[in-house]
């Protein structure tokens, strides 16, 4: 990794080093990024990709090593520091005033005096500037909370480069973006780079990574494993690198073999709390043997449907049968009792009590299960002994049903979760987002075992904002847009196709987002 | 993994920090007794001493002890769904009600220890009862708790004073309370307790509601950490959102958990009246059931926390008045004003210190193994 050019990189990090408590969140990382390229940094949660970027915009303090920027040796305090430094970043979470317009949320922090007039004219002209120059085509005054997401993202970056960023930090850019939205992302990306920008893209996604940066660096427990140009690998070196072993990408499995109806929606209509609907009049049906995937960007009514189905949100109009018989109004623990499994989107409120020690949660919803109850006592012995045999089955690590769930990794809360529901035998088992915030080595295993589940008779509704997922694991891909179901397609269809559905565009239009 | 790692080691988060926050309040104490020209030496002396220094004094200091640990056990266990009870006053006066009937009832036929059972029960349905309609409008129409619950402390108040003046006072006495109980209705004084210890009672009403306290304290653990309905609480009380996951019933949890948190508050009511007293009396709670609140925030919501949070409210009522006594310039007001500092820092700014210390301890735990 050593830096022979000309030019100094736009970034160089020396031996940063920083502990949390007894957690070495980042050991002696030396990177150096060089001016105008996108490099990538990679890595599974809790890696340590976030923590560095952290102490690259200011959040944090690094406890050694040095930061240089454009060959000077840079001390940064604090974000303030960093946009002096001409470091912008883009969250994963918007940092926007949502009824504020582009222009006003662009100015904040700017706004040039006590009387707005001078300032607003002012920041008009850059902002037009810096619109055509990178082709970021955004109306100032339009309202941020009326913007699509993907419009809303541009004007992240739009607030970077007002601020005068020379390196922009973006962090998991595309989990909220359609497959056409990403794609101009990554065009605007490309912009910015001709004109001399350098972008520190962080992802997970190993696809995107070979699509956009010139180089790439693994983070792995901490440390920075290794720098690879991105024209000399693979998505199989990386993703070996990312986990430390040999990882298998692809989901083996089998045709399905589908039998009768498990689970029936009929005319399903679901509204939220303010009374939008939120599902509009959804039926469709999930036979045993088979994996019905519902895509979409998240959104578009799949929380809504899952919940309803699982008795936590009672539906406006409709029905729901579980083999054939109606369960309308019924709630999630006599859905349970019914044969029904339900691995929530939200595994942090929902699926798990996280202070909960991990045995605990083992029973989450299954607690008057008389195997864990003497009468209104429940069985310690029998919860610990039932999630030390789970702990074993499916790998969670730490091995140790004492402690915090707090404490798990995103990958073995989730394993918790899914051995909970798994291990019940029901007949029906509907998931929400099974990945989400899951390392690689983790989803591997996850994928299997939902497969297991399939090929075992059992009937799984799939719900999941990531393409590949669904594709991967279904057998047929339900497409949601705007609470309605728009299409069916069969797992190899285009991407195109489905990415065209989820934007609602219907017929053979380009999207144009 | 942006997740902040803001926790404490174990001791530091039960031990360090009460006596952190305790040391802070009679630091600050200390000032304002300077401030009126005393020694704070002298003055802590006196407290420990009449609180702690004789039988006498242990006795008076157990014997309000046992009001706090049964307000602090009724605040704990609505905290751990979630609920903050601020109507524990208002649940014993009522729950004193009950006590006082049943003692009226069979207290020249039935001896003490038959006696008890019944009041205990009375005592801790009058006060479930006083909880009840809060509860239900909580579960049901989200009316907030802590509103309903305040305006029920008036309104029993209201109801016992009524109740004392017009209907249970007896004919031609000046004072509002009920007849003083014949010895069937009166919990006998733990005098052989302190004996044990080399220990004189004295005049002190140290008496067997301090044993009922201590097993409704074991009550809560069980109810808490051991049963399914403990298991239901803590999961609504952390997460709501997870709890419907899980099929809980919110209605049902709450009402109930609010039935015992007012049942325990209620049996506060057997430690003055049928401990003490002797009778039902205008006002006996005397502000029990609001130190409960400080005394669970302190214990950490864990009955043997509130245990010991209880005993030193204990040493300060007790202490306090020993002060007032003993000290003139120190008047009733003051004693107030020091009570009131540790439950400001003990309860209400619990957190103030928290995230320097752990910001400490994040600093100093990896300068240790570097």
């Amino acid at each position: 990794m050593t830096q022979t050019a000309a030019a100094p990189p736009a970034i160089e990090l020396v031996g940063i080093d920083k502990s949390f408590g007894q957690v070495h969140a980042n050991r002696d990382i030396n990177l150096a990024v060089a001016a105008g390229s996108i490099h990538g940094i990679i890595g599974e949660n809790g890696a340590g990709k976030s923590t560095l970027m952290s102490i690259l915009y200011g959040f944090y303090q690094a406890d050694r090593g040095d930061i240089l920027i454009g060959g000077q040796k840079t001390v940064i305090r604090d974000s303030a520091a960093a946009i002096a430094a001409g470091i912008g970043m883009v969250h994963q979470h918007f940092m926007l005033v949502e009824n504020f317009t582009v222009l006003e949320n662009v100015m904040l922090g700017a706004e040039g005096g006590a009387t707005l007039a001078r300032g607003t004219a002012a920041a008009r002209e850059e902002l037009k500037r810096i619109e055509r120059e990178y082709g970021l085509d955004v109306d100032p005054d339009a309202v941020i909370e009326e913007l699509p997401v993907g419009r809303q993202q541009r004007v992240e970056i739009l607030k970077a480069l007002f601020r005068g960023a020379e390196i922009l930090i973006l962090d998991e850019p595309t989990g909220v973006l359609t497959p056409a939205e990403a794609d101009h992302l990554f065009r605007i990306l490309k912009v910015l780079k001709e004109q001399g920008k350098t972008v520190i893209l962080i992802t997970h996604k190993l696809r995107e990574i070979m699509a956009i940066t010139d180089t790439v660096s693994v983070m792995r427990r901490g440390e920075l494993v290794a720098t690879r140009r991105t024209a000399e690998t693979t998505v199989e070196e990386l993703a070996e690198l990312m986990v430390g072993r040999r990882v298998l990408l692809r989901v083996d499995k089998g045709p399905a073999a589908p039998r009768e109806v498990r689970l029936g929606v009929e005319n399903l209509t679901v509204r939220d709390g303010r009374g939008v609907t939120m599902v509009d009049d959804v039926s469709f049906a999930v036979r045993a043997g088979e994996i019905v995937g519902i895509a979409g960007v998240a959104g578009n009514g799949q929380s809504e449907l899952l919940e309803a189905i699982a008795g936590i949100r009672r539906p406006a109009s409709g029905t729901i049968t579980l083999g054939g018989k109606s369960v309308g109004g019924l709630d999630p623990a006599a859905l349970r009792r019914r044969g029904l499994a339900h691995v929530p989107e939200d595994r942090h409120h929902m699926g798990l009590v996280l202070p909960f020690e991990e045995n605990e949660n083992a029973i989450l919803g299954y607690h008057g299960a008389p195997e864990y109850c003497r009468g209104p006592f429940l069985s310690l012995d029998a919860m610990r002994r039932d999630a030390k045999a789970k702990i074993e089955k499916y790998d969670i690590r730490p091995p140790n049903c004492r402690l915090r769930t707090a404490n798990f990794s995103g990958g073995n809360q989730q394993k918790i979760v899914l051995a909970r529901e798994i291990e019940r035998d029901p007949d029906v088992l509907i998931i929400g987002q099974p990945t989400r915030g899951v390392d690689i080595g983790a989803i591997e295993f996850i994928h299997r075992r939902i497969v297991e589940m399939r090929d075992a008779g059992k009937a799984i509704l799939l719900v999941s904002v990531e393409l590949d997922e669904i594709r991967a694991l279904a057998d047929r891909i339900l497409v949601m847009f705007a609470g309605r179901v728009v299409g069916e397609e069969r797992p190899d269809c285009g991407e195109q196709t489905l990415g065209m559905m989820m934007a609602g565009v219907s017929g053979g239009q380009g999207a144009s987002a | 993994m942006s997740r902040p790692f803001g926790q404490l080691p174990g001791w530091a988060d039960y031990v360090l920090m009460p006596v952190l926050n305790l040391g802070v309040a009679f630091g600050i104490s200390a000032l304002v007794v300077l401030f009126i020209g005393e020694s704070p030496w002298e003055a802590l002396t006196t407290m420990l001493d009449g609180a702690l220094g004789r039988g006498e004094g242990i006795g008076y200091t157990l014997f309000y002890a046992t009001n706090f640990i049964f307000t602090g056990l009724a605040v704990s266990v609505a905290f751990h769904c979630g609920l903050f009870n601020i109507g524990g006053e208002g649940q014993a006066y009522i729950g004193g009600l009950g006590a006082a009937l049943v003692a009226l009832a069979f207290d020249q036929v039935l001896p003490w220890w038959l006696t008890a059972p019944i009041a205990i029960l009375a005592a801790a349905s009058f006060g479930a009862a006083w909880a009840l309609i809060p509860a239900w409008l909580q579960a049901t129409r989200g009316s907030h708790i802590v509103i309903t619950t305040i305006m029920f402390n008036f309104i029993a108040a209201a109801l016992m004073v009524y109740l004392l003046v017009n209907v249970l006072k007896v004919p031609g006495a000046m004072a509002p309370e009920t007849r003083t109980f014949a010895a069937g209705g009166q919990l006998p004084k733990l005098g052989w307790l302190l004996e044990l210890f080399g220990l004189k009672i004295g005049a002190a009403p140290f008496n067997v509601s301090f044993l009922i306290a201590l097993v409704a304290a074991f009550g809560v653990w069980v109810l808490i950490w051991r049963t399914r309905f403990g298991y239901e609480i803590r999961a609504t009380g952390i997460s709501p959102s997870a709890a419907i996951y899980a099929g809980i019933p919110y209605v049902r949890l709450v009402v109930v958990t609010m039935l015992i948190s007012g049942g325990l508050a209620g049996m506060m009511a057997l430690n003055p009246v049928m401990g003490d007293a002797q009778r039902l009396q205008v006002e006996f709670v005397g502000g029990a059931g609001f130190v409960g609140i400080a005394v669970a925030l302190m214990g950490r919501s864990h009955p043997l926390g509130i245990v010991f949070a209880a005993i030193l409210f204990g040493v300060l009522y007790q202490g306090g008045a020993e002060l007032a006594f003993w000290i003139p310039t120190i008047s009733r007001d003051m004693i107030i004003v020091i009570q009131g500092l540790v439950i400001l820092f003990a309860g209400a700014l619990e957190h103030m210190f928290r995230p320097a210390l752990v910001a400490l301890f994040a600093r100093a735990i990896p300068a240790r193994a570097g």
